[in-house]
């Protein structure tokens, strides 16, 4: 199917987004001002734009470690998100969050996760909360091929089965269990997908670099599980431009890897020339939105430095009882 | 007042909340039993007879039997609540929440401090506990200070079964999520219960199971009873107890504690629970901390010793707190100095 003018416009940008939200990350986290541990999402951003673009704010996601991405596809504020890493008071979690911990329930984004393979049953039980509600709502679970390798995932899967929970799985294989190779550490290397359907639900696998895989892919698969066909999956290869973590030293990667994945599967690129070539849109249109997201980064850094910082006092607020 | 069994104070109130609020959904292996088998679902109706009926009243999308997949269903009542909905799961034994400990712990119990307030995480984790069965190390334990020790849980063992009705209620309304330890050895216990689907008692009030100016006995779930039948013994001497039922060890009634002690000057505190690090200890510390001036003899803790559960009958009663022990203990701050 055709996406209008503006829907191209729009997919660049989320994509845009996050590729500058992350690329800017990785520079400025090397003076030493963000704290914590921050896992970028570069090189995987068609999978998260591509998966979202067809949800709206009743459908539910669930995210990994490595979840900006999700985030901002998902609808999640700029200036939110920024501030929430800088660890500011006006983050969207006020500070007790952080990157591994962005949440925002009322965009549908149910939480970014730090520990590997949680997030899949959590999108089963708001997929249940969809199949009550029965509006023709899911809820999607983003996993990687490390998390692929988790019980808790396995659970899910079956689990989701046998409720016929409308949820689908989103396996994002970028070929890195943090510094191990999937060919080593998930038995079924290149095919993620095919565990999946051993629980006994449909598989879809497709091309994690290009947009236009991934959301021609994922209307299909939309349109099975909303229709009530219940869980489905979808494996995405793709890749990872950076570390596990910020300050990796990633000498687990081939000479030249990340100049080959850069060059030849950097899914804005291929936008690029897709869209241009077919002459759905210029470079000059993509240039501008290029510059309005650079702008856009970098009032969300200049706010984040200047926001409020969190108070001693603000440890013992949300909770419950404070002993 | 109407007569009820323990067992049957917990499936009327999911009931009566189910039917008050439809985002009240029931999940747990087998709490509709039956699925898939000759016998039809409702052929067992929860092992525990404490979700006999709600499959054929609610339907299968709010009364979900699941595989036996500890982790998923505390991750699915999470997500479930994160959607707007007031899950309760059921974990069969609460020996099983080592199967399913990141849910409760590193998620369930944190998303509404660690997203910064902006959500609630409604969720109810009933699990039975407790030993006297001869289950052995796997299915006979007391988890409550494990949990309790988790910031963000609200940990309720209930000793009664007015208090199931009440604290039950107060536990599916509550935004936090709440852990509801029911002991396997109370589930046939019978007993009065106001009537009325208004009736909640609220977290962190203790309630005073006997009254007395000598001793401060504190405890909660099974033991509590035995620790009635040491004051209402004693009381036949002429020494009274203030037994103290904690309702909930998170929130913690400090208050009830303190008010107490600070009178008595003498205290002991039964938990069947392993020592280290634990309930009893936690309390003993509170104790030394702000009554030090009202003792007059030193806290004394009675709880089960540092080991796995043994299996034989003789073996499970000589690690369980007795009547026995809790007199002789008793008898011990009576006698100090």
């Amino acid at each position: 199917m055709q996406l209008s003018r503006e829907a191209l416009q729009r997919a660049y940008r989320q994509m845009k987004v996050i590729r500058e939200f992350e690329e800017r990350l990785h520079t400025e986290i090397q003076t030493g001002e963000i704290a914590g541990f921050t896992h970028l999402y570069c090189g995987q951003e068609a999978v998260a734009v591509g998966v979202c673009e067809h949800l709206d704010i009743d459908d539910k996601i669930v995210s990994t470690h490595r979840g900006h991405g999700h985030c901002l596809a998902k609808g999640c504020e700029l200036n939110g998100m920024m501030a929430e890493i800088w660890g500011s008071r006006e983050g969207l979690c006020k500070g007790k969050g952080g990157s591994m911990h962005i949440a925002d329930i009322d965009k549908g984004m149910l939480g970014a996760n730090g520990i590997v393979g949680a997030g899949a049953p959590i999108a089963v039980g708001a997929a249940l909360s969809a199949k009550i509600d029965n509006k023709g709502k899911v809820a999607i679970a983003f996993s990687g091929d490390g998390a692929c390798n988790q019980g808790t995932t396995f659970e899910a899967m079956n689990f989701a089965v046998v409720t016929q929970a409308p949820c689908i799985f989103v396996f994002e294989n970028n070929h890195y269990s943090e510094h191990t190779g999937v060919d080593y550490a998930v038995g079924t290397a290149r095919d993620i997908a095919s565990r999946a359907e051993a629980f006994g639900m449909k598989v879809w696998r497709a091309d994690g670099t290009d947009f236009f895989a991934v959301h021609d892919t994922m209307r299909e698969v939309l349109d099975f599980v909303r229709g009530g066909g219940g869980p489905a999956a979808v494996e995405f290869d793709t890749e990872r431009f950076f570390g596990h973590f910020e300050g990796d030293p990633q000498r687990y990667r081939a000479k030249g890897e990340i100049e080959r994945i850069r060059e030849s599967r950097d899914c804005l690129k291929n936008f690029r020339i897709s869209v241009t070539g077919a002459k759905l849109l210029t470079d000059a249109d993509l240039d501008q939105i290029d510059q309005d997201v650079l702008d856009s980064i970098e009032a969300a850094v200049v706010a984040a430095r200047a926001a409020d910082r969190p108070t001693p006092e603000d440890v013992l607020s949300d909770v419950y009882i404070a002993y | 007042m109407a007569q009820m069994m323990y067992r049957d104070a917990v499936l009327t109130t999911i009931a009566e909340e189910m039917e008050r609020d439809s985002s009240v959904v029931v999940l747990g292996e087998d709490v509709v039993g039956g699925m898939g088998t000759p016998g039809g679902p409702e052929a067992i109706g929860g092992i525990w007879s404490t979700s006999t009926g709600l499959f054929d009243k609610f339907g299968k999308d709010r009364v979900i039997d699941t595989p036996i997949s500890e982790s998923a269903i505390i991750g699915a009542a999470a997500g479930l609540a994160l959607a707007g909905k007031r899950p309760i799961a059921e974990l069969m034994f609460a020996d099983f929440i080592g199967v399913s400990l990141d849910q409760i712990w590193n998620q369930t119990a944190k998303f509404r401090y660690m997203f910064g307030g902006k959500t609630k995480c409604p969720v109810v984790i009933r699990m039975a506990y407790g030993a006297g069965y001869n289950a052995a190390a796997q299915h006979s334990q007391s988890v409550h200070q494990i949990l309790t020790g988790m910031p963000g849980l609200k940990v309720v063992m209930p000793s009664t079964p007015a208090d199931v009705k009440g604290l039950l209620r107060q536990a599916i309304r509550d935004d936090d999520p709440v852990i509801f330890l029911e002991h396997k050895a109370l589930y046939g216990m019978s007993g009065e219960v106001p009537e009325g689907a208004d009736q909640i008692i609220p977290f962190g009030h203790a309630r005073l199971a006997r009254a007395g100016e000598d001793v401060t006995i504190i405890s909660s779930g099974l033991l509590l009873g035995f620790c009635e039948a040491v004051a209402d013994k004693l009381a036949a001497e002429g020494i009274g107890c203030d037994v103290i039922d904690l309702r909930t060890t998170s929130p913690l009634d400090e208050e009830a504690i303190i008010d107490s002690v600070e009178v008595t000057g003498r205290v002991v505190v039964v938990d069947e629970a392993p020592p280290r690090c634990g309930l009893a200890a936690d309390i003993c510390a509170l104790i030394a901390a702000r009554a030090f001036a009202s003792l007059k003899a030193p806290p004394q803790a009675v709880t089960p010793p540092h080991t796995p559960i043994p299996f034989a009958r003789e073996l499970e009663s000589a690690y369980l707190p007795s009547v026995d022990k809790i007199e002789a203990a008793v008898r011990h701050v009576l006698g100090w100095r």
